[in-house]
C-alpha cells in the first residue's frame, strides 16, 4: 500500500519535471509537411530555375531572386503549418502555446538559426554561394539541437543528421542542392513520421 | 531501519514535493506560472512557500514589474540535496517492497 503511494509520488514528480521545462506537444506531421514543401519547392528550382549548362547564376539575375522567393516561400509555409498543427496539439494536450517553456525554446532554436541566417546573407552578398546549402544544413541542425532541451528530446537526432550532412556537403562543393533535398526534403519526411507515429500509439 | 530517515517528512505533501520537482528543472519560476502548474490556490502556495523557505530549501525573490509585485522562487543547494536524497529514499523503499 505504502509502496503504491511512493511510486505515484515518484511518477508525478517525473510529469512536473517534464511538464514545467518541456514543450511536448511539437507536431510530427508538421515535420512531414515541411519536408514535402522543401521537395517541391526543390523540383520547382530544378525543372525551371536551375542555371543551364553554360550559365551561371548572379546575386542580381531573375533566377535567383525566385530561388530566394522560393525558399521564402517554403519557410514561411513550414512555419504556419507547424503553428497551427502545433497550436491543435497543444490544446489537445491541455499545453500552453505561450509561457516560459515555449519562449525558451523558441529563443533557444532562433539564436543559432538567425545567426546563422545572417551569416549566410553576408556570404552571399560578397559573392560566396557555394557553402549555402552546407551553411543552412549546420547552423539548422544547431538550433535543433539547442532547442532540443525545451522539447520532445528526440529532435536532437534530426539535429545531429542535419550537422554530419552539412559537414559532409561541405568537402563536397557542387552537390550543396542535393544535401539541401536531403536534409530538408526528406529528413523532416522520415523524422516527423516517426514522431507522428510515436504520438499516435502514445 | 536507516531507509525510512531519509524520507523527508517535508516532502511529504503533493504540493511542497510538486514545488521541488519543479524547481529542480528551472532557473526561476515565478508564482502565476507555479500556480498554474501546480493548479492550487494563491493561499495554499504562499503557506507552502513559507514552509519550504523556512527550511531553506528555496529562495523567495520578491521584485516589482513595473507597479505590479512579482515574486519568484528559487532552489537553494540546500533544497536540492534534500530532494535528492528524498528521491534516492523512495526508490529505495519501492526496490525493497517489490
Amino acid at each position: 500500500m505504502e509502496s503504491k503511494k511512493y511510486l505515484d509520488d515518484l511518477s508525478g514528480i517525473k510529469e512536473l519535471m517534464s511538464r514545467s521545462s518541456r514543450f511536448i506537444s511539437l507536431s510530427g506531421l508538421s515535420g512531414i509537411m515541411a519536408g514535402i514543401y522543401a521537395l517541391v519547392g526543390a523540383v520547382l528550382t530544378y525543372v525551371y530555375f536551375l542555371p543551364k549548362e553554360g550559365e551561371y547564376v548572379t546575386l542580381h539575375s531573375w533566377n535567383f531572386k525566385i530561388i530566394i522567393g522560393i525558399l521564402i516561400a517554403v519557410a514561411a509555409l513550414s512555419v504556419v503549418t507547424a503553428f497551427l498543427l502545433t497550436s491543435k496539439k497543444a490544446k489537445k494536450n491541455n499545453e500552453k502555446i505561450w509561457d516560459d517553456t515555449t519562449k525558451r525554446l523558441l529563443v533557444s532554436f532562433l539564436v543559432p538559426l538567425v545567426a546563422g541566417g545572417i551569416y549566410i546573407l553576408i556570404k552571399l552578398n560578397s559573392q560566396h554561394y557555394g557553402l549555402t546549402g552546407s551553411l543552412m544544413l549546420i547552423f539548422y541542425g544547431l538550433a535543433l539541437i539547442n532547442a532540443s532541451k525545451y522539447t520532445i528530446s528526440n529532435i536532437k537526432y534530426l539535429g545531429y543528421t542535419e550537422l554530419i550532412l552539412g559537414l559532409i556537403c561541405a568537402a563536397l562543393p557542387g552537390y550543396g542542392f542535393w544535401f539541401w533535398i536531403i536534409g530538408f526534403g526528406f529528413m523532416h519526411i522520415i523524422y516527423g513520421s516517426l514522431i507522428y507515429f510515436k504520438e499516435e500509439k502514445g | 531501519m536507516g531507509l525510512i530517515d531519509n524520507i523527508n517528512k517535508l516532502f511529504d505533501h503533493r504540493i511542497r514535493l510538486g514545488m521541488m520537482s519543479i524547481l529542480i528543472v528551472n532557473d526561476d519560476v515565478d508564482f502565476t506560472r507555479m500556480k498554474e502548474l501546480l493548479d492550487v490556490t494563491d493561499g495554499n502556495l504562499a503557506s507552502h512557500t513559507k514552509t519550504l523557505e523556512k527550511a531553506n530549501y528555496i529562495i523567495i525573490e520578491k521584485s516589482f514589474v513595473g507597479k505590479k509585485p512579482n515574486t519568484k522562487y528559487r532552489i537553494t543547494k540546500e533544497g536540492r540535496l534534500a530532494f535528492k536524497k528524498h528521491i534516492e529514499a523512495l526508490e529505495n523503499l519501492i526496490r525493497k517492497q517489490t
